[in-house]
């Protein structure tokens, strides 16, 4: 039984000695080149951030190309955190403490970027939330050192209220994942919906685990309310099933149906011909765009990935070009010169001219709103135009009470 | 009255994928003992195998046809993972072999990222299936009715099967005595192979007969696990017509849940769980364990000894090192190093439970995340300083364990390990949904150490002399006389209450102390993150804890600890590469086959080996099993 | 009352219990008095681990009670009896197997001082002399340190009979005390047995499938058969009970000398 004590010792030491290999091993980069810390979930979300990370290496290549910035390389580190905010702080401290980056970036998932953004503050570094959607990031909870690309849940929401404004229909139903992003994306669609049309009445909220959608019951129980329209919020895998026993039981016949996201190719692609037909959502009509910009942005893409982008390339498209404006307005990787150079930052983007606020730190970047059809055995979005995301914000006297004081 | 009808309908053609995949679990579960958390991944692989195969095979017949082939060609895989992977470990402690199926789920995740892609795929429509009938007026898919005729036709055919065939009464007979069945000649190696065939087979016609209603994709394989252990305990482990029951019992109470309370849709299964298990203890249709069946697998654990002068030594050297590591300079290391004491700390705990006092619980986490939970909304609704949310943590933690463990402790073995899964989602989805309140999905953040914390490295020093301090006393009360009654008590109740030992007084306290433990290790943890969310105690957490402990070996002292910090080490490096869950899993594969009796216990019996060329004991404690 | 109450350590008065219709022991009553090595004997089948469970408390009792020194302890938990101070030992038996032998005794003199709840290292240095001189008063102190695990049959039953003799029990109650032991082997156990007896004043009820064994130690002898006290008297007048023979199968050839199988 000695033994085996010692025996457990002897493992101990071992694991250290192997956690002070892995501490020096750290991967010689190359030193001259500015590096960001890219944080994902590459494996749990593959197929959202894959196409993302793509986007990123798209913008890095044409930036790097033209001479870099302040004269340097820009250069990305991707982490996997496995979708877990735990294991994104401890990425997040790695990538600044041992890896130095200038400052960090990613996430898909709203609560990581809530983790990572609490982290930034703390720590005083500057967080570029791309994706995460969640309100709370620049309002509730924001703070000097985050700052959000993606339009946000409020924002697209609100977009959708005010087409839903401009019907007949006054009974509304809404179903949504039961998490953060749905609660706030029902509340924000209610609260923009009402405010533009009061006599809405909402007559049944239903709300499906996320990723366990019992479809068929959902579609009964929205039956059951005889609503006017629906708001959806549900994506991925639940999306695919509503629509299914939602169209094979009649539910969307004669009413209006408003799917939040719903337009944006990850979702889109997979419904194939089984697309509904006339939701009116936001997304990215990739596939329609004639020239300028945007066209330019997607036909780069095609050349260099073969395969057609999604929302999630032009948003990783983006973070890396506002990085490097960021950094190249700074003249400095200096933390409190990039966050001043973030603050009214101006960077021209495929979707056109997009600021940093200096009132809550979001961009302006704002979302495509169309109607879905079917065309060539795929869903579409056709009759979209594209809204600045700058007209669906709060107003500024809100968006200050609703945001903490900054130290 | 129609819609009520169709909701009925709704509720039993969902039951269909549910009974299938169930009964799967349970046939393994019944004849093995084996819990199989990589279920959920042959149901996966059913639904993209199926997904390939109709694309190739046109037509209604072909639709069927392929329904079939999945169940053959996803048995098969069963038979594989069961030939290369279980196999070599049927004699390792009990519960062992649920590391090796989670390391096949890594495996399978990884695979099927490779074969089939990231992106989520629809699931074709069956031919000839694909419209509605009216039924009072109410719209039902054919589909739905196709589903709902052809589960009791598989029903009957797996009861035909265990009860009117030879296979079956060998199957029936090994469930009730594995030994006897052996005595009676029969090759028990490949019955366990021909019932792990039929189980994943069943898993994956499963995911095969889904697809219409929905597809496949990447994350499937966790988001049916739960659901199917739940219909496994409600209906009885073991029971064919009891899973098909609780499927039926679960999938129609969620219609009407949905309708009535939609609010509901995350914790109303547990609920049911909850309520089945506390009138009926082993399910609708189980049977009471046998006692004794459990914790009589392989060796049984070596006396316990104080640490002798030199391995003291040993250790105070280790922790002089330990303290000196922030003079490395090494940041990260610093941060890395402080992560891997908190989850020791946690394993620690969970191995407490476990190894001490054989309760193997499934709900570990609730306690971590609800120590770090109550820390983080002290600080945040009651704006408590930093060192008394710390102190109120473990209370917390403890207070739930008190209350849980009470609940828990009427049952044994793996139906207690059920009950705690039960009551940790429970908690979970609590959690999950009362956002006003817990910040729900988006977590609570800004949950700082108080300043004199906030530099890693004195963070560093205050985790390391609570977390190491908490793994010693867990130690020392292992050595204590409660530590021995709770060992006793897990050895021999019928003795230990015999010679005045108040068993379940001493689990439940053992159930408590480990709780509070573990919520010392969420306390540490919220404050070393800043923020908290709900996957701190959601299954994946739970089954982490299990992993490590079990990796270390259950029947060893330093288990958790060794098991903990390696995992932790080694997943910290491999995580940086693309494939790393293929990797990881395929590296807790060959432990499992490689070291059975987990990393100390194999180290251990290696250096006896080397010590002592003859142990004549060995062989007689082995000729008296 | 319980009758004598300065000579009987243990009444038992019209105990039964029916599982569903079936009565396992029907209004058996008996006394046990201070000092007496007592045998209840019987076929297999006859009920007596049954009684003994409902005197420990393993079981609860249909009807009738049981009296420890004139104080009713039917229904009482294992471990309440036993801190009243009868000791048991079992036909199956059941120590912790992750112990050492001494441990194994020690944890049952933890739990006679009442230090189960200390939390405070270490367990295996308490009550060790006083543990050591039970092993050496069973005979075996040279497997002290021996994981209990590889112990063979034989030394576990007398290390289970030290256990029951950690409190100083006043009535010893042991369920087949010699099944599956080698000849030689059971009439060392059953003289320990009987010294203990005469040394410490103990009473002793113990059943037993050897009638060699029952002959030769037991002071008195009771007989189940089908859940009734058939009969109960000295060994002379159990030989020569014909009932008892009947009950046996006209057993003259059961109680010939025993060759010694269980």
């Amino acid at each position: 039984m000695k033994e085996s004590s010692k025996l457990a010792m002897i493992s101990t030491v071992a694991s250290l000695a192997v956690s002070v290999l892995v501490g020096i091993s750290t991967t010689a980069m190359a030193a001259d080149a500015i590096r960001i810390g890219e944080i994902n979930h590459y494996k749990r979300m593959a197929a959202f951030a894959e196409p993302y990370k793509n986007g990123v290496e798209l913008a890095l290549s044409e930036i790097n190309e033209a001479g870099g910035v302040i004269g340097q390389p820009l250069e990305f580190i991707y982490r996997d955190d496995q979708g877990k905010p735990g294991e994104a702080i401890k990425i997040a401290e790695e990538l600044v403490n041992r890896e130095e980056v200038a400052m960090i970036t990613g996430s898909i998932l709203s609560n990581v970027g809530l983790a990572l953004s609490s982290f930034a503050a703390e720590k005083k570094v500057i967080y570029l939330a791309a994706e995460p959607l969640a309100d709370g990031l620049v309002w509730e909870k924001g703070n000097d050192y985050t700052f959000r690309l993606r339009s946000s849940t409020y924002m697209q929401a609100a977009m959708l209220a005010e087409q839903a404004a401009k019907t007949d229909a006054i009974k509304y139903a809404t179903i949504a994942p039961n998490y953060a992003y749905g609660k706030d994306a029902v509340a924000a669609f209610k609260k923009a919906l009402l405010a533009l049309k009061p006599e809405v009445e909402f007559v049944t909220e239903q709300w499906p685990a996320v990723f366990k959608i019992d479809a068929g019951a959902e579609v009964q129980a929205l039956e059951r309310a005889k609503p006017d329209a629906i708001y959806n919020v549900t994506f991925g895998g639940d999306l695919a099933k509503f629509v299914r026993e939602g169209t094979t039981r009649g539910l969307f016949e004669g009413r209006q149906v408003y799917g939040l996201l719903t337009g944006e190719p990850e979702y889109l692609e997979p419904l194939a011909d089984e697309a509904p037909e006339g939701w009116v959502v936001t997304g990215y009509p990739w596939y329609d765009f004639e020239d300028g910009p945007n066209r330019v942005f997607v036909d780069a893409y095609l050349a260099a990935y073969d395969e057609s982008p999604k929302i999630g390339s032009l948003v990783g498209y983006m973070t890396a070009q506002s990085i490097a404006a960021a950094i190249g307005r700074a003249g400095s990787l200096e933390t409190e010169k990039l966050r001043q150079a973030f603050i009214g930052l101006e960077v021209d983007t495929p979707v056109g001219l997009i600021t940093y606020r200096e009132q809550d730190h979001q961009s302006t970047m704002g979302a495509f709103v169309g109607t879905t059809t079917v065309r060539d055995g795929g869903g579409v979005m056709v009759d979209w135009t594209y809204r600045d995301g700058a007209n669906y914000l709060p107003s500024d006297e809100e968006v200050a009470r609703m945001r903490p004081a900054s130290q | 009255m129609g819609l009520f009808i169709a909701q009925l309908l709704t509720g039993l053609a969902n039951a269909a994928t549910l009974f299938l995949v169930a009964s799967g679990l349970s046939l393994i579960f019944g004849v093995t003992r084996i819990v199989n958390f990589a279920h959920g991944s042959f149901y996966m692989l059913g639904a993209f195998v199926g997904y390939s195969l109709m694309q190739v095979l046109p037509g209604a017949v072909g639709f069927w046809a392929s329904v079939l082939l999945t169940g053959l060609i996803v048995g098969l895989i069963g038979v594989i993972v069961e030939m290369l992977v279980l196999r070599p470990v049927y004699r390792a402690p009990e519960l062992f072999q649920l590391v090796a199926t989670f390391g096949v789920i890594l495996v399978i995740q990884d695979l099927t990222l490779m074969i089939w892609g990231a992106e989520d795929v629809l699931g074709p429509r069956a031919p000839g299936l694909k419209g509605i009938v009216r039924i009072m007026d109410e719209p039902v898919p054919t589909y739905d009715l196709a589903l709902i005729a052809l589960t009791p036709f598989v029903l009957f055919a797996l009861w035909y099967l265990i009860s009117r065939t030879r296979l079956g009464v060998l199957v029936r007979a090994a469930t009730q005595d594995r030994e006897m069945v052996a005595a009676l000649g029969v090759n028990q190696a490949w019955l366990f192979t021909g019932v792990f065939f039929l189980g994943a087979g069943m898993a994956g016609l499963g995911g095969a007969i889904q697809l219409p209603k929905g597809g496949a994709d990447l994350l499937m394989d966790f988001n049916i696990l739960a659901a199917i252990f739940v219909v496994v305990v409600i209906g009885g482990m073991g029971s064919l017509p009891g899973a098909y029951i609780a499927a039926v019992l679960i999938s129609v109470l969620n219609v009407f849940g949905v309708s009535y309370l939609p609010q509901s849709t995350l914790v109303l299964m547990f609920v049911v769980m909850a309520v089945v298990l506390t009138i009926r203890p082993y399910g609708l249709l189980g049977r009471e364990e046998v006692v004794g069946e459990h914790g009589q697998v392989g060796e049984p654990e070596r006396p316990i000894k104080p640490a002798s002068g030199r391995a003291r030594m040993m250790v105070g050297v280790l922790l002089v090192l330990l303290l000196a590591l922030p003079m490395t300079g090494s940041h990260f290391l610093v941060i890395l190093i402080t992560d891997i004491i908190i989850f020791c700390l946690f394993a620690a705990s969970l191995h407490f439970l476990l190894g001490l006092g054989g309760l193997v619980s499934f709900g570990h986490a609730a306690f971590f995340g609800g120590g770090a939970y109550v820390a983080g909304l002290l600080v945040i609704h009651a704006e408590a300083p930093m060192e008394l949310a710390f102190l109120l943590a473990p209370l917390g933690a403890g207070l739930l364990a008190v209350i849980i463990g009470w609940l828990c402790l009427r049952l044994t073995g793996v139906y207690f390990a059920m009950l705690t899964l039960a009551m940790a989602q429970l908690l979970w989805s609590l959690v999950f949904q009362w956002d006003e309140f817990t910040g729900g999905d988006d977590g609570l953040v800004d949950v700082w150490p108080a300043g004199w914390l906030s530099e890693a490295n004195s963070y560093f020093y205050f985790t390391a002399i609570v977390g190491v301090g908490g793994i010693i006393l867990l130690r020392h009360i292992a050595h204590s006389p409660f530590g021995y009654a709770l060992r006793a008590s897990r050895d021999s109740q019928r003795q230990a209450e015999a010679t005045g030992i108040n068993t379940k007084r001493i689990q439940w306290m053992a159930f408590t102390l480990a709780g509070a433990m573990a919520g010392v290790a969420g306390a540490l943890f919220v404050f070393s993150k800043g923020s908290v969310f709900p996957n701190e105690m959601e299954i994946a957490k739970s089954f982490d804890g299990l992993i490590v402990v079990f990796l270390g070996g259950v029947k060893t002292l330093s288990g958790g600890v060794v098991g903990a910090a390696t995992l932790e080490l080694v997943k910290d490096y491999l995580t940086r590469f693309e494939y790393w869950r293929l990797a990881l899993g395929l590296l807790i594969i060959a432990v499992v086959v490689l070291a059975p009796y987990g990393i100390v216990g194999s180290f251990r019996k290696l250096f006896d080996r080397y010590r002592q060329p003859s142990e004549p004991e060995t062989v007689a404690a082995e000729s008296r099993q | 009352m319980t009758g004598n109450e300065d000579t009987a350590v243990l009444s038992v008065i019209d105990l039964s219990k029916s599982f569903g219709g079936i009565h396992a022991l029907n209004d058996v009553s008996f006394e046990v008095a201070r000092g007496e090595l007592l045998a209840l004997i019987g076929p297999n089948g006859a009920g007596k681990t049954t009684c003994f469970n409902m005197l420990m408390g393993q079981l609860k009792p249909t009807r009738g009670n049981v009296y420890l020194h004139g104080e009713k302890i039917t229904g009482r938990q294992p471990r309440r009896i036993w801190r009243k101070g009868v000791g048991r030992t079992f036909q199956i038996t059941g120590t912790y197997q992750s112990m050492t032998v001494i441990e194994n005794i020690q944890m049952a003199l933890i739990s006679h001082h009442r230090r189960l709840y200390s939390l405070r290292p270490y367990a295996t240095h308490l009550y060790r002399d006083q543990a050591m001189r039970l092993l050496e008063l069973v005979g075996m102190p040279e497997q002290a340190e021996r994981a209990c695990a590889i112990l063979a049959y034989g030394d576990l039953k007398r290390l289970e009979l030290a256990i029951a003799l950690c409190h100083e029990p006043t009535l010893l109650l042991m369920d087949e005390p010699t099944a599956g032991m080698a000849p030689r082997e059971r009439i060392g156990l059953m003289q320990l047995t009987a010294d203990i007896v005469s040394e410490r004043n103990v009473s002793v009820l113990f059943t037993e499938h050897d009638m060699d064994v029952v002959f030769t130690h037991a002071h008195r002898i009771m007989v189940l058969n089908r859940g009734e006290l058939i009969a109960n008297g000295s060994v002379e007048e159990i030989r020569n009970d014909p009932l008892v023979q009947e009950v046996y199968l006209g057993g003259g050839s059961v109680f010939a000398a025993s060759d010694g199988h269980a």
